[in-house]
């Protein structure tokens, strides 16, 4: 059985927007899976299709096993959503957010107050418990929205872009934080725009663009696709490099090199080359995030394929 | 799901929204009870004087039982319309939709909470009252049946205005041109038996005479219309709006895309 089975996804919006077009999708149980894609490629709506925020056009939903037409409280009982934008009362306290949402799945109060303390604990909220909402910073709300999502225990947890705006230390200690549950054994779909966070924590990825599935594979399938890197190499100021057998490179300034290193060539070549040269290499790089090039790489391919 | 699941998430969203309103009281319970203390010192003592006897009873007697029903028709309405349309503002509700809470138990708890307000402005107000006339308890279970589904009818009319609104002044137009007129047409104030055949004929569509007189029966013994015509016409709004409440929760009107 699947966490997570979609079948034939289709969703034509009111104005005639064809958000999704016939989208497929299957991911399994306790699987860390990256749901990748440009903006308004139909992430959102997928999402909203799943938690029934949205109505889905045609095409089949299951949640571990139940059917959201035929078994919807079943199907969202295992579900918890952390959605991108803040959507909780600015008015309540963190606390009252929190228990009520227990709540509306069943949880009595008793067993709500000591997951609240539990999840607010881990976040670092519970200090924060009778605070408004509205006196949260960004990163305190993003974490209340994953403590809330947390509070009926859910097997599914979908975070919509849950670091968006978060500073790197935080957004590292919320990278720890779903590792954790991953490893508890719940299943995590996640989407985001830092592609850095999808490679570190996910295990499957799934890429969509246009409201179709482009890529649906594993992180490490996709990452041996790609053949080249480029590098970054610090050299001291005044180098100069004119040709690097065997290599395409190029001196971006007087102290900086570029270097595209096939797949089959290996980083020691470059390194001899470089010695040969008498060049110093300070430090070095990676030019991009290497899922960031593969993906630019297969939207690009997918739409030069549709024009 | 089980039905203890079903009682919890009612119980959840009913606290949660008397919380709302007992947390803004200046807002919510004050200003009823200084609006009907105005009512009751004039219409009721300076201009009511004057007026003398209507239906058998001094008019400050007659009309505190429709001033505490508009209280808790105005009430019922605005708390479930502010406390609903706000959810959707700030799109809280999003969190009774993506949990397992049928659509009938967001309707009662929301249902449940312009009842809880609508009963509390009832009682103050009515304790209020009893500073400037005795009040009289004909039939306690008249009353207590009509304040309770005037209130849920109410609140279901709130919630249905609430579904439909874009902005906040979507939940105010409804409360000014339909919901004051109709009270104030609807025997708070006067007898029916004042007015001739014609208007008469025209006050029984209005569904706030029934309330009214319903509720003026359990206190004073006295109505210009019949009980069972009073409830029959209770019911069916309520099972109306009800229907039609539930139709819009289930379909996402203005909640899911």
């Amino acid at each position: 059985m699947y966490a997570l089975e979609i079948s034939g996804l289709q969703k034509t919006y009111s104005g005639g927007v064809k958000a999704l077009k016939g989208f497929d999708l299957k991911v399994g149980k306790g699987d860390f899976f990256a749901l990748l894609g440009p903006n308004g490629a139909g992430k959102s709506t997928s999402i909203g299709i799943i938690t029934s925020l949205v109505n889905k056009t045609e095409g089949s939903v299951h949640i571990f096993g139940h059917d959201i037409d035929q078994a919807l409280e079943q199907a969202k009982a295992q579900v918890g959503l952390v959605p991108q934008e803040f959507n909780f009362n600015q008015f309540e306290t963190v606390l009252q957010i929190v228990v009520n949402q227990a709540g509306y799945y069943g949880v009595p109060r008793t067993v709500a107050l000591q997951r609240a303390e539990k999840y607010l604990g881990q976040l670092d909220l519970w200090e924060k418990r009778n605070s408004r909402a509205r006196e949260l910073s960004g990163g305190m709300k993003r974490r209340l929205m994953i403590a809330r999502a947390l509070m009926h225990e859910p097997q599914l947890l979908i975070l919509d872009e849950p670091t968006a705006g978060v500073d790197i230390e935080l957004r590292r200690s919320m990278w720890q934080f779903l590792t954790q549950l991953n490893q508890q054994g719940i299943t995590i779909i996640l989407t985001t725009h830092y592609l850095e966070e999808a490679e570190m924590l996910c295990r499957n990825i799934g890429i969509i663009d246009k409201g179709e599935l482009i890529e649906h594979t594993s992180m490490k399938q996709l990452l041996s696709k790609l053949n080249i890197e480029t590098f970054i190499f610090d050299l001291p100021t005044g180098s100069h490099i004119d040709n690097l057998a065997g290599f395409t490179c190029r001196m971006v300034d007087d102290h900086t090199l570029e270097v595209d290193v096939a797949k089959s060539q290996g980083l020691n070549a470059v390194f001899q080359e470089l010695d040969k040269q008498g060049i110093t290499v300070l430090s070095m790089r990676n030019k991009a995030n290497r899922l960031e090039e593969l993906f630019v790489e297969l939207v690009s391919e997918g739409r030069n394929r549709e024009s | 799901m089980n039905l203890s699941v079903y009682r919890i998430a009612l119980k959840s969203i009913i606290s949660k929204e008397i919380i709302r309103f007992t947390r803004i009281w200046v807002q919510t319970l004050v200003p009823p009870a200084i609006t009907m203390s105005l009512y009751f010192v004039i219409f009721g003592n300076l201009i009511g004087s004057r007026i003398g006897e209507m239906g058998g009873y001094s008019y400050m007697e007659f009309i505190v039982p429709g001033l505490i029903m508009m209280s808790v028709i105005t009430n019922s309405y605005s708390n479930v319309a502010s406390s609903f349309f706000s959810c959707k503002f700030q799109r809280n509700i999003e969190e009774l939709l993506v949990a397992p809470v049928p659509n009938y138990i967001i309707i009662a708890g929301f249902v449940g909470g312009g009842v809880a307000r609508g009963l509390l402005v009832g009682l103050i107000v009515s304790l209020v009252s009893l500073f400037f006339v005795p009040l009289q308890l004909h039939n306690v279970l008249v009353i207590a049946l009509t304040v309770f589904l005037t209130s849920v009818l109410f609140a279901l009319g709130g919630l249905i205005n609430a579904i439909y609104a874009d902005t906040f002044d979507d939940i105010s137009i409804i409360p000014t041109f339909v919901l004051t007129p109709l009270t104030y047409l609807g025997g708070v104030f006067y007898s029916l038996t004042l007015l001739g055949d014609f208007w008469q004929t025209l006050s029984k569509v209005n569904p706030i005479v029934y309330m009214v007189n319903a509720f003026r029966y359990g206190f004073l013994g006295i109505s210009d219309v019949s009980l069972l015509t009073s409830y029959s016409m209770i019911s069916t709004f309520i099972v109306g709006l009800y229907l039609w409440a539930l139709y819009l929760i289930k379909t996402g009107y203005g909640l899911r895309s």
